[in-house]
């Protein structure tokens, strides 16, 4: 162990300080990857029905829901700031748009799913708009509006629902095949979903304002002091995480079909969960949207693997707790390995 | 001097208000291209009100500012920019996630097709720019770890995209060691050249005198002086400053007492090797060499801060559990840290808690804190180091540099320590307290305190200490008598031109 330290560190002493950290970005990627790998390689050893394309189906449609809240909360994460109310938002949206189709007869299936959709992402960029708004109008700390707006967008939920359902009968076919459809036992919609994460970090890696939200979770009074427009971005990451929680919520209803006023409840907590064993660091400023969304692969992967392997289901909130000290107590032990490395490699350069 | 060229800048009659304080009343200045004008004054004098009026930051109740002839008005960062100034400050404010290339860029990156991020330009930017500089840097690694040093470089690459016509640089060279000093010079120089003009903050004067054409006093808030810099001494400066003579005390061989302190064989892995030395009663021992030699993490060790992996401190012959500050404490050891705003005061909690945080057993009666004893226990210490202050219940960030410096440096002798650490006890204090801290240093020396001081002004070493470990990448490499010191030798030894030890 201390001879590999050794190594390591004396690797580390070679190679520049640029190297050091994109190899830091890389092994924090790499780590999760890994970590998926292993899980895989295991649980087939264990049960080799995990490796058949039913297997692959299903875990990869319990994540496309996950992953578009966890790319949401990526980019609020990112900016320093949190949305607590993404349950929520959900449950709202998965209500108005399961219950829309009520109001929708005679209309063409195609159209009518169109509609439903633009109204779950109508109301998620709403519940989204207010979230932005308390958060940069009101300067009140997003931690504490998210939290306040939990309980608000649930509490319209109930009052609407009261305690009544959407039953799944009350939906036409056709919205249910939009989770169901597959090609080669991959979900259409994961591939939608794969192909929006990679817009989306296309977005952050390429454009001012993408950037503009690192900038902002890294440093925000420096962010102020070169002119960046915090406001405008910080709400911006807010609209979009609430217009993907609506986009979510209409396709829970998709997936689930009965619908009542807990749907999506308690969620947002596995959402925060995912993004941050994706590796996006929880005060801003570093991390990446694909992180979040392989953290939400993740997840979903072991809870297949438990009940594949027939582990209670019951594991599964623990072990995901440990997934998260495991990567957070990982990120800090390479942090700091790298801050050590960059201090040695500074004085080096100045004698 | 020939006929002079229009400034680029002037600030003329500018006069700011705190309530009733008058922080700058009524100063002029003129920054012309292609030179560097150093301004210079003792803390509360109005420089940093100055800089302040420049940033856009705090807009002046009177007076005019005009670039290249044409009157500005600043009200925010964003006009300072716009108008072609730019601040360096002695603590950039970077972005620690971003790498080095976008902090210069950031909200300005050059743009491809479809609004793109244009990497490749960005880039050759930066390129350009550090060759126009001089400077070494990697443009891509993260900023998280630089030096304070590589940050300001990373600021004056950033004025420098942004093609400012001024750049202000406050106190710059407060935190830098003495290469890092050289490089900044260089990198001064070539801007100099390149046709800025430069306004240069510093408290030590021989950089006045080294880089500057012209100065500017300044005072009480009032403009004193304004003159090439040619023709003036050390001490016509310093006497316009502080307005009276300052008697410097040289440091004199105290009567040395017993061993106190024993340091043997410190080392902490990728920080400090094999480190050893003795400290005596009544001797101030100064720890020299580069930032980043080794010597805050030493002091850092020896007070129980940062664990160490081998060896031993040794106080009055018991030996002391190591990472434990509270066990240091103890057995009379107090360390005045180096950044006093974040490590040695609480800034917002009153002058006399501060005084008293280390000191509570002492003022508690039946385990409770007696206010009144607090506050006659800190206006005590108050007069004992002529603190300057409003009133002892007002923050400690009402409290000047110097002044801030003396209450860390009461909380600690109200313990009556057997051994006082100070890590670069005058950083940012202007000349005159800084006199009176070293006149401190030596009254405790002779009461039979233990000091060990570590400096980056060699000037201070050289005035205060009686004997100079100097430190090199880690290690102890010299170790100079008082007498036997000089400042070249003690800069040989920290950057390795010098291999034998003079002892």
């Amino acid at each position: 162990m201390a001879t590999a330290e050794a190594r390591w560190l004396h690797l580390a002493d070679r190679i520049s300080a640029r190297r050091l950290t994109d190899i830091f970005y890389r092994l924090r990627a790499f780590g999760i990857l890994a970590a998926l790998a292993v899980l895989v390689v295991v649980t087939s050893a264990i049960q080799p029905r995990f490796l058949s394309g039913n297997e692959l189906n299903i875990i990869l449609g319990n994540t496309n829901i996950l992953a578009l809240l966890a790319l949401g909360e990526a980019a609020v994460v990112i900016s320093r700031n949190v949305d607590l109310s993404v349950g929520s938002t959900l449950g709202l949206a998965a209500f108005a748009s399961g219950s829309m189709f009520g109001h929708l007869h005679g209309v063409p299936t195609v159209l009518a799913i169109v509609i439903v959709f633009i109204v779950g992402i109508g109301v998620g960029t709403a519940c989204g708009i207010v979230n932005g708004a308390l958060t940069t109008l009101g300067r009140v700390p997003s931690l504490v509006v998210t939290l306040a707006t939990l309980y608000v967008f649930r509490g319209i939920d109930i009052l609407i629902i009261g305690g009544g359902q959407v039953v799944a009968s009350s939906l036409p076919n056709g919205f249910f095949e939009i989770s169901l459809k597959s090609v080669y036992d991959v979900p259409y919609l994961a591939l939608v979903v794969a192909a929006v994460v990679a817009v989306a970090a296309f977005y952050l890696r390429s454009y001012r304002s993408g950037r503009d939200l690192y900038a902002i979770g890294s440093n925000p009074e420096a962010a102020r002091l070169v002119g960046i427009p915090i406001e405008r971005r910080v709400f911006g990451a807010f609209v979009v995480s609430g217009a993907l929680a609506g986009v979510a919520g209409v396709l829970w209803a998709s997936k689930y079909g009965t619908l009542d006023s807990t749907a999506g409840s308690g969620y947002e907590l596995t959402v925060i969960a995912a993004v941050v064993i994706g590796g996006v660091a929880i005060f801003g400023g570093s991390g990446s949207v694909v992180g979040a969304a392989v953290g939400a692969l993740l997840l979903n992967t072991i809870l297949g693997a438990l009940y594949v392997v027939g582990v209670s289901p019951f594991w599964t909130q623990a072990i995901s707790g440990m997934m998260i000290l495991l990567a957070i107590t990982l990120d800090r032990l390479v942090s700091l390995q790298l801050t050590a490395s960059l201090r040695r490699k500074r004085s080096a350069h100045a004698a | 001097m020939t006929e002079a060229p229009s400034p680029v800048l002037s600030l003329a009659h500018a006069s700011k208000r705190f309530g009733a304080v008058h922080a700058l009343d009524d100063v002029s200045i003129e920054l012309r291209a292609g030179e560097v004008h150093g301004l210079v004054g003792e803390n509360g004098a109005g420089k940093s009100t100055l800089v302040k009026i420049l940033a856009g930051v705090h807009p002046p109740d009177d007076g005019v500012i005009r670039v290249e002839g044409r009157e500005v008005v600043l009200n925010g960062p964003g006009d300072a920019r716009d108008a072609g100034i730019a601040i360096i400050y002695q603590e950039p404010i970077l972005f620690p996630d971003l790498t080095v290339e976008e902090n210069i860029f950031i909200g300005r990156q050059p743009l491809g097709p479809g609004h793109r991020i244009d990497r490749r330009a960005m880039r050759a930017h930066v390129d350009e720019l550090f060759t126009r500089l001089g400077v070494r840097l990697d443009p891509a690694r993260i900023a998280r770890g630089l030096s304070i040093a590589e940050q300001q470089i990373v600021e004056i690459a950033k004025a420098l995209s942004l093609r400012a016509k001024v750049i202000v640089m406050d106190e710059p060279t407060a935190a830098l060691s003495a290469i890092e000093v050289d490089r900044l010079f260089r990198v001064v120089e070539s801007l100099r050249g390149g046709g800025t003009a430069v306004l240069f903050i510093s408290h030590r004067l021989e950089e006045i005198f080294g880089l500057c054409r012209h100065v500017t006093v300044l005072r009480d808030g009032r403009w004193v002086l304004s003159r090439p810099v040619h023709g003036l001494s050390s001490d016509d400066l310093v006497r316009a400053m502080v307005g009276r003579e300052l008697v410097e005390r040289d440091a004199t061989q105290q009567t040395v007492g017993d061993d106190v302190l024993r340091v043997e064989r410190l080392t902490r892995e990728g920080f400090f090797t094999d480190v050893s030395f003795t400290l005596a009663a009544g001797e101030i021992v100064a720890l020299a060499g580069l930032v980043g030699s080794g010597r805050s993490e030493v002091a850092r060790a020896i007070f129980g801060i940062d664990r160490y992996d081998a060896g031993s401190v040794t106080l009055n012959g018991r030996r002391l559990r190591r990472a434990s500050p509270t066990a240091a404490m103890a057995a009379g050891i107090g360390l005045v840290p180096e950044d006093r705003r974040q490590q040695g005061l609480v800034m917002e909690m009153s002058i006399a808690r501060n005084v008293s945080l280390a000191s509570l057993r002492r003022l508690q009666r039946f385990g409770f804190l007696v206010g009144s004893a607090e506050r006659r226990f800190a206006a005590d210490w108050a007069v004992r180091l002529q603190l300057k202050y409003g009133s002892l219940a007002n923050p400690a960030t009402s409290l000047s540099g110097g002044n801030q410096q003396k209450v860390v440096l009461a909380k600690w002798l109200a313990r009556r320590p057997k051994v006082l650490i100070v890590d670069e006890p005058t950083r940012g204090i202007d000349v005159g307290t800084k006199a009176e801290v070293h006149r401190l240093l030596d009254e405790l020396a002779e009461q039979g305190i233990a000091v060990l001081m570590i400096s980056s002004e060699l000037p201070e070493v050289l005035r205060v200490a009686d004997r100079i470990l100097v430190m090199r990448e880690g290690k102890l490499v010299a170790e100079f008598a008082h007498a036997a010191a000089s400042e070249e030798a003690i800069v040989a030894a920290a950057t390795g031109q010098l291999q034998g030890v003079a002892a």
